[in-house]
């Protein structure tokens, strides 16, 4: 087990998060494809590095690395947003923090590890594991409801498409019996959810 | 149906999609009747997680994508192997380099020595060990007259040019529904070709690229008969396909498209080669550029040869060569600036039946003509 530890991670501890960071993070909460490009470009390697050095695989890795992406994205989408430190240091505490988790799911061991602190990322990675855990139940509950409402439903929440599209993609006479077709499988699938969701919390 | 018109009333007021009247009423029904707040606040909520959830759905595709794409350009890296050393590995070049020159010269001399040695004495390669899976059209066409086909060949190529000899078929998939087809290059072993859908259809295209080497060749249908499609149902896949995973295949080694199913026995080609997969699965001529799909309905490769000595040894390209010829003509050539590779497919989880029902329409039968 190799050690959870880089220099320039220590040694940028201090420093306040960057001007140009913070514009970069806005593009990304924009859906601007090209700031999660830069992003991705600029922190893959160093984290592949990490789990790799830390008995993990390449997928492991991309895994690892695009969770972070993904809270990383809900943060900057989030109103209450700063970046208190460098870019790279919060993606690295991230998913240092996420392969800890995992290695410690997986029963394997984590010693030598704890010394080397990077940033507190603890409460993000609540607020993102919180939020996947609601997402799992909708996954679930559109993986649970068959076909065509599956697909039905996705083409018209996910991929945005309109009613007349998804009645010439999925053979209906028109856009009235999608619609009709649409609400049906949306009450199921409403059903489904709420089964495992609680309102009141 | 009141339910279904109930919600549809709700989802246009959340929507904010109601006339000013109808607004006042609905707000003051709502007062009034507490279950129908409910079901508002119920299904507001509801529709916020269905927004959060496609927002993060959509954002880890664009992820997969630029994982790919960044991949490709070699801006992240792709393997697991670093790409450089570090800096005890170059200290030690440093001092062993004098020492490790002289021994390499001597094992280089060596290996070249008897290589010379082994071509010399070795049989002659036998270079028919490989079979394209094109079929030669002149060949077969004894087996036509007997299955009776040739009349249906004439009357149904009416697209084809007077005169012209037809030289190969294969089959092509799409890759852009607005009408970009792959196959084989030993496909296209002429100089015009039309394609044909599964209902016998056909369409004028024209050859866009040829890459000889790689064996691939991209077309476009260019006929005014022709629907562009959407959005194709399969995606074409990145990442290599695992040893022992189901993959099926949609192809014409006959005028009708055949299914066939099978699975991957070696993750590289004939003799070794990395660029192609090694499948075990039934192919015939006129497979060739037909695509294989694994159980997700992600294209993972393309036929294109198979061994003649032994049955069911079937060679596939990898389809992350796909993305690189695509990638390198972009740069080259305009024509390519718009298309993009289907990246999601929506024929996961679903039972083979309907896989094939969607995915047959966006296989193709080629034939080439001189």
């Amino acid at each position: 087990m190799g050690y959870f530890y880089r220099n320039h991670v220590l040694k940028s501890r201090t420093v306040k998060g960057d001007p140009n960071e913070q514009a970069l993070l806005k593009a990304l909460a924009n859906k601007d494809s090209k700031a999660a490009e830069t992003i991705y470009k600029d922190n893959f390697n160093m984290v592949l590095s990490l789990i790799l050095n830390n008995s993990g695989s390449y997928d492991e890795a991309r895994d690892i690395f695009q969770e972070a992406m993904i809270t990383l994205y809900q943060k900057a989408k989030s109103e209450s947003f700063v970046l208190t430190s460098q870019l790279k240091t919060y993606i690295y505490s991230v998913c240092r923090r996420l392969w800890l988790k995992r290695l410690q799911q997986m029963g394997k061991t984590t010693s030598g590890v704890e010394n080397y602190e990077a940033i507190p990322v603890e409460d993000d990675i609540e607020i993102h594991e919180r939020r996947s855990a609601e997402l799992g139940i909708m996954d679930r509950a559109l993986n649970s409801l068959g076909e065509p409402c599956k697909s039905l439903l996705e083409a018209f929440y996910i991929e945005k498409k309109s009613m007349d599209q998804i009645a010439v993609s999925f053979g209906y006479t028109n856009a009235d019996n999608a619609k009709n077709q649409k609400y049906k499988c949306l009450m199921r699938l409403k059903k489904l959810f709420f089964s495992q969701y609680n309102i009141g919390e | 149906m009141e339910d279904i018109l109930l919600l549809n009333t709700i989802e246009r007021y959340l929507e904010g999609r109601m006339l000013p009247e109808e607004k006042s009423f609905f707000e003051e029904l709502r007062t009034n009747n507490p279950a129908i707040d409910q079901m508002v606040v119920e299904h507001k909520l509801f529709l916020q997680q269905m927004d959060e959830y496609a927002d993060v759905k959509n954002f880890k595709e664009s992820l997969h994508e630029i994982h790919s794409k960044l991949s490709i350009t070699g801006e992240i890296r792709a393997t697991e192997e670093p790409e450089g050393f570090g800096g005890k590995v170059i200290q030690l070049w440093n001092r062993y380099k004098k020492v490790t020159a002289i021994a390499a010269s001597i094992a280089g001399i060596t290996a070249l020595f008897i290589s010379a040695l082994a071509i010399y004495f070795s049989p002659a390669a036998d270079k028919n060990q490989l079979e394209k899976l094109s079929k030669d059209v002149e060949a077969i066409k004894m087996n036509q007259q007997v299955y009776n086909k040739t009349l249906k060949e004439v009357t149904a190529s009416n697209k084809i040019p007077k005169g012209a000899v037809l030289k190969t078929e294969g089959t092509a998939f799409l890759i852009d529904g607005k009408g970009f087809l792959v196959t084989n290059a030993h496909v296209i072993d002429g100089s015009g070709a039309i394609v044909t859908d599964k209902d016998g259809n056909e369409y004028n295209s024209r050859i866009l690229s040829v890459d000889r080497q790689k064996d691939l060749a991209v077309l476009q249908i260019d006929d005014k008969d022709f629907t562009p499609i959407k959005t194709l149902p399969y995606s074409i896949r990145y990442e290599q396909p695992d040893l022992g995973e189901e993959l099926f295949t949609l192809g014409y080694p006959r005028d009708e498209i055949v299914y066939n199913m099978g699975y991957l026995s070696a993750k590289t080609g004939y003799k070794g080669d990395t660029s192609s997969c090694q499948l075990s699965l039934t192919a015939n001529p006129g497979n060739s550029g037909a695509p294989v799909f694994n159980k997700n309905g992600e294209i993972v490769g393309i036929i294109t040869t198979k061994q003649t000595q032994a049955e069911d040894v079937v060679f596939a390209l990898k389809s992350n060569n796909v993305f690189k010829m695509i990638d390198s003509l972009k740069t080259t050539d305009t024509s390519f600036k718009n298309v993009k590779l289907p990246s999601r497919s929506s024929l996961k989880n679903m039972d083979r039946v309907s896989q094939v029902k969607k995915a047959e329409n966006c296989v193709f039968l080629v034939k080439a003509y001189n």
